[in-house]
């Protein structure tokens, strides 16, 4: 509707009826509207500017839902990408979304910026706050319609107006990236933007949940407050983040690259290990992201929360005594343990295309948000490598900063060897995960279903970097190393029935069980009731490290 | 009640719990009174006995042996381990790998087992040994007793040509037609003449439909001449011919007999196995609803007539075609506990495994002829893992990621070998389990059918469960209208699943808003107390739209307590139910119809698969906003990685299973890689022909290395 452009006296009561306008608010609701006129009103009071005064607010706030205008709107459309609007109505709930300023402008002077057609309301990002599914958080929707998303002074200081909000009140916040980059005409001002946001990043980290959602472009100095939140997801297809663009990559190494191949979602998702997961477009992306919000605390101060669920936490998963195989080099889903044990068998992986030798990711058991890293027995052995130490160690602080229980499912043969680890640091890499199972705090839970073998053993969450409750099934092989290599070590491959004996003592759960090690060898089909009890309980952990400033893990 | 088995695993006894649920799951089948053999513990039986097959028939075995004090063998190959027959036996043995050929077939392996356990009689199920005359030769020369006829019948009623003659001189009807080896086309053709058109040709050592073909006329008399008399020749190494007279439309119907060693001889009525796919039963019932009495008295005792004649004991089945006007032809006789026995044990109260014992073991009948009743109806389904939507039937394996039956459904019998987290493997019979149902008439046994399919949950491989549904409700099929021709005719272009009337079409729309709804809402409901407040929706109707099918419906939902008004197509339908959101099954009732359903799956982006009136529908489901926005969503053209096989990670080929021009199935294996000491299996992801193979066994290949291409 685009209106009252003679500045005549329509009144604003007028504006607000049509229906172009309800259908581009975001929950901005004409009562709203109203009371911020009132507001505004006593210093126009009994002029005649009063009919002039209001209709400019309007105009503006007509002008900032409209963005950079309709013809921009359709581009994006017919790019197959939603408008930052659309996005902020699709992710929270339906008239939950309050805006904060609607009424800020560049104040880029140079290059023509100050002309008034170079100026929008709001500029080129949305900010606010809503609700999803009842619970709050802080959102920012980059507007690709205004000078393509990119990051003016004025954006940056909207972005970090609600981080910092969201830090005080202990809200997460989460940012819908869809911009061109720096805004090139204000120069070092918008470089000066990016880092107040990645410093207020950083100093968010393991304060409130970060969640970037890649919804476009995003490249250059942009990629980096995406990398220093909690989790990057990416649209498929639409999204791109990258350092250089295929251009400059030309130009420096003369390779010759697409966008796609350079940074699209599957080369983050599968090769870099930059994002966490992507999803088929904008629609698929945010009603995800809803159901994900769901898993996590608003902030380090809040417990994991407590979901209604209908699971029963005492259901026996009788399938379980049968699902390890008796051939100790056979290989099998650990996703069908963690499925089978889950509340509902709903689990929200995260990085499920990326080291695939580790399982990470949230579910819920007995409605309470856990944490669950698992060897994956099907993907090269479930071994540890570079890739998955470093996917594990991450996921693993994570859950420790926001008072994620952790539940860690163990068949891990040990390190990858060869020359292309231990070139790569798989000593550094390694001691990561290492790290972070240590260092967690939050209650940790082991089962061991089968392998857990040498120094992968002691890293995955054992008894002896402050395991809580420590399982062993039946089928657990607690040992240095297997048997073969064992028996070729101690015996020098001069015995004959070494094999048997060694599998005979340490093939099994017991050597671990008689030293406590593990606090019991349970069930396998009992894991679920087990697990839910022990989390009812080890809810009141309180456990504490030494004072630091800060740990200096191993980078 | 017995100790729990021991069982080797992994090189250590480990003992398995598991069975005692299977057992008391048959004491639920047995309350049921399916069932009801006296057992007289004073009568001498056989201390040990071995069962020679697995899955179903095993367990089934166990279950009469278990009554009667007969301590249990299973036997099983290496895949089978963990399997529900080897868990329920007292003993188990592996055999050999999983190929039958080398561990249910391997009769060498079979009889040392049989020498160690010191088992007494063995029990060989269907199919595998259970025709097997050398087999039962010897069991019978090591002393161990063959629960079944003596190898005389075996081999008598095996041989299609010397059964027929057989049967011919014990007066009982056959069809006209002849056996023995036709010299050429132009011979072939005159006893065609001879018979009348129409006529079945096909190798007489050929069992079942296998190579049979139908002439209508001279010409296709020689074409079914040539190819029948090659088969006969290469598949068989026996010329023998049948050419026989061809019975349009006939009704399968088969008498269950039983005989003692001392000259009794019993008929236990009919079942009707009409219903088939490709020669293959699917749905069978006992009684039949064609036969009159006196044509059931005429063929059970032209039946018993023949099993006297062969001195037949044990159970056994005569198979007749029954034609329109009631004449019956004598088709063959199985000499073994057939598939489908549970729907007589269910009409006459007799345990046929049982009496099978008591026979082998040489005491006679306890039953006159007078004695056998016919009590209610009784109707077996047989489930399958396979996908009905291609020719009625494909093959599906995989795990069963969840599974339960329907006993919670008065009178119903389920005989299965499996549990959920069993694998349906490419191995064995795709067969999940026999459903069976019984009523004091054929609509009470239907109409508990139709609710046992609805609630039976099999979630992990494909089932026949929805052609299963469609079968028993059809009006042909309630009428009693039907034949082996049932299948193709009723669906001449495939089985495309239910089609929902438009009051069936709002009825799910409705339940699938209604579940949404009540997601959405739970998805608000946090327990404990929050530090920030949670924001409590007022909302109390909902715009949604929803697409099924080729269609996008409006759909709008109100909450009234614990209910939904939906409305749908300008329809308001009340939806009520618990909303329990973790069953596997879910109780609806909509406008006082109470329906089953069951949600196979759901995600963040509304897309749901339902199961309703045994079929499943996709849906997606979004709000009315969300719905208008995703016209600006790009298509996406799949990507087709299905005909490449790539190495997930550097490692040895172990085996390659297929070579170029082979025909793989989804899900079968195609070659193994060892990596890290741990064999990985790589798997087909679609069904077709392979093109090229880029590996060989003990090849070191490279982490994306090109394995295996599909045409």
């Amino acid at each position: 509707m685009i209106c009252c452009t003679d500045g005549c006296a329509c009144t604003l009561e007028n504006c607000l009826g049509g229906d172009d306008i309800r259908s581009l608010d975001c929950g901005y609701t004409a009562a709203r509207a109203l009371a911020v006129c009132a507001v505004y009103s006593p210093h126009v009071l009994a002029h005649s500017l009063l009919t002039g005064s209001r209709f400019r607010i309007e105009e503006k706030r007509r002008a900032a839902l409209l963005g950079g205008g309709q013809a921009r709107i359709d581009a994006q459309h017919k790019r197959g990408k939603l408008t930052a609007r659309e996005r902020i109505l699709l992710l929270l709930d339906p008239d939950s979304f309050d805006e904060y300023d609607m009424f800020v402008e560049h104040r880029c002077t140079d290059f023509g910026m100050d002309s008034s057609k170079n100026k929008y309301p709001g500029d080129s990002v949305v900010t606010g706050r809503g609700r999803i599914n009842g619970r709050l958080a802080y959102v920012f929707s980059q507007d690709f319609t205004v000078f393509g998303g990119s990051l003016s002074g004025a954006h940056a200081q909207k972005i970090c107006k609600i981080m910092d909000q969201a830090a005080m009140v202990g809200a997460p916040v989460i940012g819908l990236n869809d911009s061109g980059g720096a805004r090139i005409q204000e120069g070092v001002e918008s470089l000066a933007g990016y880092a107040d946001i990645f410093l207020r990043n950083v100093l968010c980290s393991g304060v409130i949940p970060q969640i970037s959602l890649i919804m476009g472009p995003c490249a250059g100095g942009a990629v980096y407050s995406p990398a220093l939140t909690d989790f990057t997801f990416m649209v498929k297809d639409t999204s791109y983040l990258f350092i250089t663009g295929p251009d400059v990559v030309k130009s420096v190494t003369n390779e010759d690259v697409t966008q796609e191949q350079l940074g699209g979602a599957k080369t983050h998702t599968t090769v870099s290990g930059v994002a966490h997961r992507a999803f088929e477009n904008d629609i698929d992306a945010l009603l995800n992201l809803r159901e994900f919000f769901n898993y996590l605390p608003l902030s380090n101060r809040d417990p994991a929360p407590v979901c209604e669920c209908h699971d029963p936490s005492d259901r026996l998963v009788p399938e379980l005594d049968t699902i390890v195989p008796s051939e100790s080099a056979k290989a099998y889903d650990m996703l069908d343990i963690i499925h089978s044990i889950v509340d509902e068998r709903e689990f929200f992986e995260i990085m499920p295309m990326y080291a695939r030798n580790i399982v990470v990711g949230f579910a819920r058991m007995n409605g309470r948000t856990v944490g669950i890293v698992g060897n994956q027995p099907k993907v090269a052995s479930g071994c540890l490598d570079i890739n998955s130490s470093v996917k594990g160690a991450r996921f693993v602080r994570f859950c420790d900063a926001f008072n994620i229980p952790l539940i860690t499912f163990v068949d891990v043969p040990g390190f990858l060897p060869g020359t292309a680890q231990e070139y790569g640091g798989i000593i550094r890499h390694g001691a990561k995960l290492l790290f972070a199972f240590a260092e967690a705090t939050v209650p940790k839970i082991t089962v061991i279903t089968r392998k857990a073998y040498g120094g992968a053993y002691d890293v995955m969450s054992s008894k002896h970097l402050r395991g809580d409750v420590n399982y062993a099934w039946p089928t657990a092989e607690v040992a240095v190393m297997g048997a073969k290599g064992a028996v070729q070590i101690i015996f020098r491959g001069k015995e004959a029935n070494a094999e048997e004996e060694y599998v005979e003592k340490f093939a099994n759960p017991f050597p671990a069980a008689v030293r406590g090690f593990v606090d019991d060898i349970i069930q396998p089909s009992s894991t679920r009731t087990r697990i839910c009890h022990d989390l009812d309980i080890l809810a009141s952990k309180s456990q504490s490290s030494p004072w630091k400033k800060h740990a200096n893990i191993p980078l | 009640m017995a100790a729990a088995p021991l069982l080797r695993c992994g090189g250590r006894r480990a003992r398995l719990p598991g069975w005692e649920t299977l057992y008391s799951r048959w004491c639920l089948i047995t309350s049921h009174n399916l069932y009801s053999s006296v057992y007289d513990p004073n009568e001498k039986t056989f201390e040990k006995l071995l069962i020679a097959n697995r899955g179903e028939i095993a367990c089934r075995v166990i279950k009469t042996c278990k009554k009667m004090g007969i301590k249990t063998v299973a036997i099983h190959s290496d895949v089978d381990a963990n399997a529900v027959h080897v868990k329920m036996a007292d003993e188990a043995v592996c055999v050999g790998p999983a190929p039958t050929s080398k561990s249910y077939l391997n009769m060498d392996a079979i009889m040392e087992v049989i020498r160690k356990t010191r088992a007494q009689a063995v029990h060989p199920g269907y199919g595998f040994l259970s025709e097997n005359k050398e087999f039962a030769r010897r069991l019978a020369s090591e002393g161990v007793t063959f629960i079944g006829p003596d190898t005389h019948a075996i081999q008598a009623m095996g041989d299609k040509i010397e059964s027929k003659l057989l049967a011919k001189n014990a007066k009982v009807n056959t069809i006209p037609g002849f056996d023995g080896v036709v010299k050429d086309a132009d011979e072939a053709v005159r006893i065609a003449r001879e018979i009348g058109y129409p006529v079945m040709i096909k190798a007489s050592a050929g069992g079942g439909g296998k190579g049979m073909r139908i002439a209508w006329d001279d010409e296709e008399t020689r074409e079914g001449f040539r190819f029948s008399s090659q088969e006969a020749a290469s598949s068989f190494g026996d010329d023998r011919l049948l050419i026989e007279k061809f019975i349009d439309n006939p009704r399968h119907i088969e008498i269950q007999v039983l005989a003692d060693k001392h000259g009794n001889a019993l008929w236990l009525n009919e079942r009707e196995c009409s219903i088939q796919r490709r020669n293959q039963k699917v749905v069978e019932e006992a009684p039949s609803t064609f036969l009159d009495p006196e044509t059931r008295r005429a063929m059970g005792e032209q039946a018993v007539a023949l099993a006297k004649a062969v001195k037949y004991s044990s159970a056994g089945t005569v198979e007749f075609l029954v034609d329109s006007s009631k004449n019956f032809y004598f088709l063959e006789m199985n000499t073994r506990l057939q598939v489908e026995h549970p729907v007589t044990e269910c009409i006459t109260g007799l345990d046929l495994v049982q009496e099978m014992i008591r026979v082998a073991k040489g005491y006679p009948l306890r039953h006159k002829q007078a004695d056998i009743p016919i009590n209610g109806w009784a109707v077996e389904c047989r489930v399958y893992a396979e996908d009905p939507y291609k020719s009625f039937g494909l093959p599906s394996i995989g795990k069963l990621s969840q599974y339960q039956e329907p006993l919670h459904v008065p009178s119903v019998r389920v005989d299965s070998g499996i549990q959920q987290g069993s694998d349906i493997s490419i191995y064995y019979d795709p067969m999940i389990s026999k459903l069976i149902t019984y009523g004091s008439n054929r609509a009470e046994a239907l109409k508990r059918m139709e609710e046992a399919l609805d609630n039976y949950v099999i979630r992990g491989v494909a089932h026949n469960i929805s052609l299963l549904r469609e079968v028993i409700v059809h009006p042909r099929f309630v009428q009693g209208d039907i034949s082996t021709k049932f299948l193709p005719e009723v669906y001449p272009d495939g089985f495309k699943g239910h089609e929902l009337t438009d009051l069936e079409r709002r009825q799910l729309l409705a339940t699938a808003a209604s579940l949404y709804v009540a997601e959405q809402l739970r998805s608000q409901r946090f327990l404990g107390t929050p530090r920030i407040p949670i924001a409590k929706s007022k909302r109390r109707s909902w715009e949604l739209s929803v697409h099924l099918g080729d269609e996008i419906y409006p759909v709008a939902v109100s909450k009234h307590g614990s209910s939904f008004s939906v409305e749908v197509d300008g329809m308001k339908l009340n939806v009520t139910s618990e909303w329990n959101l973790a069953s596997p099954l879910l109780s609806v009732t909509i406008d006082g119809t109470q329906r089953t359903i069951q949600r196979i799956s759901r995600n963040a982006s509304g897309e749901t698969s339902i199961q309703f009136l045994g079929t499943v529908y996709k849906l997606q489901i979004l709000t009315k906003v969300a719905a208008e926005l995703s016209k600006y969503m790009p298509e996406k053209a799949a990507e087709d990685t299905s005909s490449i096989l790539r190495s997930p990670m550097p490692g040895t080929v172990v085996a390659v299973s297929v070579k170029p021009g082979d025909t793989v199935s989804e899900g079968q294996e195609i070659c193994v890689i060892e990596a890290m000491k741990m064999q990985n299996s790589m798997i087909a992801a679609k069904t077709g022909k392979v093109k090229a193979v880029h590996c060989k066994a003990g090849d070191t290949v490279g982490e994306e290395d090109l394995l295996v291409e599909l045409e």
